[in-house]
């Protein structure tokens, strides 16, 4: 059995890259339940982009990733990938095609990382030696030192080695769409920054759609190129950029959820660079500001120098313009700004 | 008590009795442990009794194991068979085992079947909750991860949960053999085969030691060696179960 062509051969994904998954409607009420699950749930992420679900817990963040997967069968509404409705597919070989990632890994114990990550491959029925590229491959791309690793038994990983060959294990088959819950849910501070790190430059060489869970705003904020805020009983609260969302939130529940500090987590996205600086025409000796800085921390400069304008200069010490807190605050009002996906 | 049992009486007389082939002063003269007589008597007695335990034990494990796995499977897939299985196999469990061979013996004959039919049903407790619990034992979310990823039922069953479950599997056939090798030694109640029949002639023999130490020795060596082994085998079929932390 040989299967060299890849695109469309039995087996092989359906998708060659990113695909646009798209919610109409859905819902989902478990039986014996007065309040539904999910109600009325629509939203679409573009191909390639990251779509953070987030919400107080009961806000059916994992359950819409069950329904997209199939895991949980949905009640009302469709869902489409690439197009295509989910509703009429295998269920099986729709979950062959998603990359499926979780808090606790869920990891082989009995397999080596190298048999953890050809999983799906050798449920697809690939040969062996293009499983054994495709491994390898992987574990360069997240960044582990195949030779090493490749024959240890999870137990033998750390955290945040298992977490990475969790996502090497799901991007394993090339899929066109990521679930991931909670991914770094049970990693330390410092080693999630690091893994968010490392997952946003894996996700610019990959571009995968993602769906990605979490109960942390702060994380939405820094995954997300767009964020779903879902609340109690699975309803859409508002769905867009975390720029948009921080400036404008659609209601009183998501401003409690994006938190006080909406206004200096909106600052955060933006370096000084992005902003309509001012020509500069202040003070002479007045402070200055690398335009690689933060807008937030570049507030915190403004406070600092009880509001004087900053001068703003480039690497080379060339001054670009002035910085002044009226631009700030514009910025935090405003959608159009630092707002791109990245 | 079937006519095999019955000790012949005569034997712990004064007179010097034939002790079989091999009647050498020590065996007269009745020391510790004949080496001689032990020469002697391997061909004819100890190897066929010892071959015969060894057949009994492996037949009576084999069938254990399957019964035990298809109950298991079955319990695993539909909880409410757990508990019916459970009471029936630890009611079998229960039964004395000199009973439950005279029992037998009414209705199957004083046979290897009777034989095997009691040591079968004595393995089936052991093997099941073993079994069971290893499957139980497998990590939500690695059954997660398997379902999440496309595996069906069986290929989750085959390439994790079964593995997973090894080490308790052969936890549980490793007190079941042991068990099984004990058990066995009162199988000459209703059939001729077995350690326990030579074990049985020696207590008939009064105070010939050589006889009962070689016997019941065969049967401890027996039983440390299947357990020696199946340790090995667990070695061997799960890397994983050893390393522990970088």
């Amino acid at each position: 059995m040989k299967r060299r062509n890849s695109a469309h051969s039995e087996g092989s994904p359906a998708f060659a890259q990113a695909a646009e998954l798209e919610l109409r409607g859905v819902s989902k009420r478990y039986a014996g339940q007065q309040q539904p699950a999910i109600h009325e749930l629509s939203l679409t992420v573009p191909a390639g982009e990251v779509c953070v679900l987030v919400g107080p817990s009961g806000s059916g963040k994992t359950t819409t990733m069950r329904l997209i997967n199939r895991m949980i069968p949905l009640t009302s509404g469709d869902i489409l990938l690439g197009g295509r409705s989910v509703l009429g597919r295998e269920p099986r070989a729709l979950r062959r095609e998603i990359g499926y990632v979780i808090q606790q890994v869920g990891l082989f114990p009995h397999q080596t990382v190298a048999e953890n990550i050809a999983t799906v491959p050798r449920l697809l029925g690939w040969d062996r030696a293009r499983v054994v590229a495709r491994v390898q491959e992987l574990l360069d791309l997240v960044g582990l030192e195949g030779r090493v690793l490749r024959d240890r038994y999870p137990a033998q990983l750390s955290g945040g080695q298992r977490q990475r060959v969790g996502v090497a294990r799901a991007l394993a088959a090339d899929p066109p769409l990521m679930l991931m819950d909670e991914p770094f849910g049970a990693i330390d501070p410092i080693n999630r920054a690091r893994l968010q790190d490392e997952f946003q430059g894996l996700q610019r060489k990959v571009r995968k759609t993602v769906v990605f869970v979490t109960h942390d705003i702060d994380e939405a904020i820094k995954m997300g190129d767009r964020i779903a805020i879902l609340r109690e009983g699975g309803v859409l609260a508002q769905y867009d950029t975390p720029a948009a969302i921080l400036s404008h939130p659609a209601d009183e529940f998501v401003g409690r959820f994006v938190g006080a500090d909406r206004a200096l987590k909106r600052l955060a996205l933006t370096t000084v660079a992005d902003l309509d600086l001012v020509a500069p025409n202040g003070p002479e000796g007045a402070r200055r500001v690398s335009s690689a800085t933060s807008a937030r921390d570049a507030l915190s400069m403004l406070l600092l120098s009880n509001g004087q304008p900053l001068l703003v200069v480039d690497g080379q010490d060339r001054v670009e313009g002035m910085l002044t807190m009226q631009l700030l605050e514009e910025l935090v009002s405003t959608e159009a700004a630092g707002g791109e996906p990245r | 008590m079937t006519p095999a049992a019955i000790v012949p009486l005569g034997a712990a007389g004064p007179i010097i009795p034939n002790y079989g082939a091999g009647s050498s002063s020590c065996a007269v003269r009745n020391h510790f442990f004949c080496t001689d007589w032990f020469g002697h008597n391997w061909g004819p007695v100890l190897w066929p009794a010892l071959r015969g335990h060894i057949v009994l034990t492996v037949v009576a494990v084999a069938i254990g194991f399957v019964i035990a796995m298809a109950l298991a499977l079955a319990a695993h897939r539909y909880r409410v068979l757990e508990q019916p299985t459970i009471l029936v196999t630890t009611f079998l469990y229960t039964i004395p085992s000199l009973a439950l061979f005279e029992l037998l013996v009414a209705p199957v004959g004083a046979n290897v079947y009777s034989a095997e039919i009691a040591l079968v049903s004595y393995t089936l407790l052991i093997l099941f909750r073993n079994i069971l619990a290893g499957m139980r034992e497998v990590p939500t979310e690695v059954l997660d991860a398997a379902d999440g990823m496309g595996m069906t039922r069986t290929q989750s069953l085959l390439r994790v949960e079964l593995p997973l479950a090894l080490p308790a599997i052969v936890a549980g056939l490793r007190i079941a053999v042991v068990t099984t090798i004990a058990l066995a030694t009162i199988v000459y109640t209703i059939y001729d085969a077995g350690l326990g029949v030579p074990i049985h002639t020696a207590l008939g023999e009064g105070p010939f030691k050589t006889e009962l130490i070689a016997a019941g020795g065969l049967t401890i060596l027996l039983a440390l060696v299947a357990d020696g082994l199946l340790v090995l085998v667990q070695r061997l079929l799960t890397p994983w179960a050893r390393v522990r932390g970088g």
